[in-house]
């Protein structure tokens, strides 16, 4: 896709994000909005590695525990703000992706699928098996965030989802711009040079190594910061969030958009959540419907939904 | 050091059944260069079909086969309906579409059987016996011959029989095993039945000690992996090795560790191999060409 | 002096020697071809040289400095670059976007301010740009810059891949054969492009199949048969070397035992 247009995407989705709401039935729908952008921005973290640098993981759902778990966790144990706590475990993400990311990226497709799957593994069993820390599989209650007493003390009263569901908003938008000034940076452009091929990249003196760790890097941000919203907008957080099926998901709701494309992605998230959210029978359905997602997507639309789409109208038009 | 034999028959007990899902991804991954993430699935299949129709009335060993054909058939609509369609794709595809494949099994098998846990009786009773001063279960016995009946049976499959072989020159060359008439897509069909097949008798073999679940395939899966890239990718005898070091490591660190973090060991014999060893302990060097 | 100097390089897969004590140099400006028949070792040659194998034996200097296997995109930055017989482009960026990342030296810069789209970051991008430009429209590309790389004719893709190459301002470029698969046109492009950028004090190493290209543009070529270096010296001494014509020529065993390297 065409990703010049870069005012012309973020145009679409701050249109989206504020025209929406019109159409909700009723308040849940704003949380139900909120999960999206969360959802989504992790997605548009995946883009950035599978689509921009051809780089797999199955194991980001890790980074989403780290960010989750800061939150929940620092408040109480160092009596940091909730806020101060969503930057520490991104930090805290970035260095641990830098740590890991070295040697695990020198590492080529099912290898470092299986080497970023154990590590999400490994997150998900800490995180599990630490009860007294965490609570274990129950799960823990994570301290509110503030802002909101804050805008009502200033005369903005906003629900809890109004509130969560504009955060989100923004905070996607904000993660939409970064990469989308991403791709068509110095930077971007090698890390999707490598993605082509590694060895030519390498001829035009493109550290082939530090890209790929920049891109999972900032991937890794990305995850962190969604799973502090995830777990700040709860008010609660279990383990989950750091379990393989939910790398899964963020791996299916990449592909389903296309891992080349950050509406695409961000469309993706928005199926994939709404789906439950509708279907109350899809829970059972859940595991069966994403592994027929995976599947079909890349053997009938390689690309994804929307580039595909686009590419049909395209051909249509001509 | 009472517990050491102890803990060295367990190791070998589950070690054999890693092995055998490591002999599986072998056998996948040398006719079509696929790593096939559904692999533990198999086993899951393997103990569930054998559960439920013995439940309903077969006798054991009658489910068992039920079991074994039903998931080679499995194997073979993976092969048609999946990974056929994408050949050529690039990695990330092919292993987005297997672990699709995975999920997808499990999301079936949670439907179509159940949430619980389950087994079946062991083969020959569940008294255990006295070797060396520790106790074995008679159905680990049945694990661990099973897994070495299984690899001394592909082992002449692809020494002494024409099929065999076929397989093998696929594995080898695709394109010249074509030229001198293997029909390739056969070749790859039989390959996903037969790890399929496989995979499902380690299912049944080990029912009876560790119970099966709908979800018990990932962890197989990567613990299979582990085993495999241990003993060096696309070597028979490697992911017998490995398979069997990786229960060993596995059950001593339960043993003298901590039996919480058991399920770490697969995922730092991985990273160890990788860095230390990336061809493992059978494996070859290989060279890419530009 | 010597640009590069190659002394003594060799290596073996499996036992069999792919490649075994081959030395030359080449001078700025100076083209020279690595000549011989299929399975020669030349582009195996090639990879050593470049870092992509690393080498049992020999060295390899770039201005007196030895960068024996030294990583390949610190190649880029001592002063060498390359081009591949199997194209390696980055398919699905634009023509553009290729040669800008031919540039990859000059524009990267901080993270940060790629991140944030910065003025720094805009700024170098930019100059990156206008350099990719003027670069597409000395090899004949600047009207399809904005096309997906994928969509190209192959000449057009061995001329943006020497492109890109030169983006990255070598002292020597390696060519593994350029006019590989091309029609007459195409061939008579690369030829003239090649012979303008060793005008340019550029060393070139080419490897190349069409014999009457090779004779026509090089200082001087050196032959291999079987990985060694059977004959060197300029194009007229080479061509009537009878180890040259044997090695060609050959006896038909012989050539079937050439036939798949």
């Amino acid at each position: 896709m065409n990703m010049q247009s870069k005012w012309t995407q973020i145009a679409i989705l701050v249109a989206l994000i504020v025209i929406l709401p019109v159409f909700f039935p009723s308040g849940y729908y704003y949380r139900v909005g909120a999960l999206i952008f969360v959802n989504a921005l992790s997605v548009v973290g995946l883009v950035i590695l599978i689509g921009f640098a051809g780089q797999i993981s199955l194991g980001h759902a890790g980074f989403a525990g780290i960010g989750a778990f800061s939150c929940a966790l620092l408040p109480v144990h160092f009596g940091l703000h909730p806020a101060i706590a969503v930057l520490v475990g991104a930090l805290l993400s970035a260095l641990i992706a830098g740590m890991i990311g070295r040697p695990i990226l020198r590492l080529q497709g099912y290898y470092l699928a299986v080497a970023t799957l154990g590590f999400g593994v490994l997150m998900s069993m800490v995180l599990t098996n630490e009860r007294e820390l965490t609570g274990g599989p129950d799960g823990m209650r994570v301290a509110d965030l503030g802002l909101r007493e804050v805008l009502r003390d200033m005369g903005l009263k906003l629900s809890g989802g109004e509130f969560w569901y504009a955060m989100c908003g923004l905070v996607l938008v904000i993660g939409v711009w970064v990469a989308l000034n991403l791709y068509n940076s110095p930077t971007g452009r090698a890390m999707r040079a490598l993605h082509g091929s590694e060895v030519a990249a390498r001829t035009v003196g493109i550290d082939v190594a530090s890209k790929k760790l920049q891109a999972f890097v900032i991937s890794a941000i990305y995850a962190s910061v969604a799973g502090s919203l995830l777990a700040l907008q709860n008010g609660f957080i279990t383990p989950d969030v750091a379990g393989f099926m939910h790398s899964i998901e963020m791996v299916t709701m990449t592909v389903l958009g296309g891992v080349g494309s950050i509406l695409g992605a961000i469309l993706g998230a928005a199926i994939l959540t709404l789906l439950p959210q509708v279907l109350t029978v899809f829970a059972e359905y859940e595991q069966l419907v994403l592994g027929a997602v995976m599947i079909l997507v890349m053997i009938f639309l390689p690309r994804g939904l929307l580039p595909s789409i686009a590419a049909k109208l395209r051909g249509r038009g001509e | 050091m009472d517990g050491l034999m102890q803990f060295i028959f367990s190791g070998l007990t589950v070690g054999a059944v890693y092995a055998l899902v490591a002999l599986g991804f072998t056998i996948i991954y040398n006719a079509s260069d696929v790593v096939n993430f559904s692999q533990g699935e198999f086993v899951m299949l393997g103990g569930m079909i054998t559960v439920f129709t013995f439940e309903a009335g077969l006798p054991l060993p009658l489910a068992a086969v039920v079991a074994i054909a039903v998931t080679a058939g499995v194997g073979v609509a993976l092969n048609k309906l999946a990974i056929e369609p994408a050949r050529g794709a690039p990695v990330v595809s092919l292993i987005i579409i297997t672990i699709g494949a995975s999920i997808l099994i499990r999301g079936a098998s949670q439907l179509i059987f159940d949430k619980q846990l389950h087994r079946f009786p062991a083969f020959s009773g569940d008294e255990p016996l006295q070797v060396l001063g520790a106790t074995i279960l008679p159905q680990s016995l049945w694990v661990i011959g099973g897994a070495l009946l299984v690899f001394v049976a592909l082992w002449l499959f692809f020494t002494k029989t024409l099929t065999g072989k076929a397989v093998l020159a696929t594995a080898n060359n695709r394109l010249a095993a074509q030229l001198v008439g293997i029909n390739t897509n056969y070749v790859m069909t039989l390959s996903f039945a037969l790890s399929a097949a496989i995979g499902a008798l380690a299912g049944v073999l080990v029912t009876p000690i560790t119970l099966v679940g709908y979800d018990v395939g990932v962890g197989l899966a990567l613990k299979g992996f582990a085993a495999a890239m241990l003993g060096g990718m696309g070597n028979p005898k490697g992911a017998l090795v490995g398979g069997l070091l990786l229960g060993l490591c596995e059950a001593l660190t339960a043993g003298f560790l901590s039996s919480q973090y058991k399920e770490a060991v697969a995922f730092v014999i991985i990273l160890a191999v990788l860095f230390v060893m990336p061809q493992g302990l059978f494996g070859r060097k290989s060279t890419e060409r530009v | 002096m010597s640009l590069l100097q190659v002394q003594g390089l060799g290596i073996s897969f499996g036992g069999i020697r792919a490649v075994h004590d081959v030395s030359f140099n080449v001078k700025a400006g100076e083209i020279v071809s690595v000549i011989g028949p299929n399975g020669a070792g030349k582009t195996t040659l090639f990879n050593m040289i470049s870092s992509i194998y690393r080498p049992d034996s020999g060295t390899v200097h770039l201005e007196g400095k030895d960068i024996t296997a030294t990583e390949p995109h610190r190649l880029a930055r001592l002063g060498m670059s390359r081009t591949f017989q199997n194209l390696q482009i980055f398919q699905e960026m634009t023509v553009l976007e290729n040669a800008i990342a031919g540039y990859h030296m000059q524009e990267s810069g901080p993270l940060w301010q790629d991140l944030f789209a910065l003025p720094g970051s805009r700024r170098r991008a930019a100059k990156a740009r206008e350099g990719a430009y003027e670069l597409l429209a000395r090899v004949g590309l600047k009207n399809a810059a904005e096309q997906e790389a994928g969509n190209l004719s192959y000449g057009a893709l061995k001329r943006l891949e020497i492109a890109r190459a030169l983006a990255t301002e070598p002292k020597v470029l390696l060519l593994d054969e350029p006019a590989a698969g091309c029609n007459a046109v195409e061939t008579e492009e690369i030829d003239e492009l090649i012979a303008e950028t060793a005008k340019t004090g550029i060393a070139i190493l080419l490897v190349e199949h069409d014999m009457k290209m090779v004779m026509r543009i090089s200082n001087h070529i050196v032959v291999l048969d079987h990985g060694e270096k059977i004959a060197e010296g300029d194009p007229a001494t080479v061509s009537q070397n009878p180890d040259v014509i044997a090695a060609y020529l050959g006896t038909g065993e012989e050539e079937a035992s050439h036939a798949d390297g």
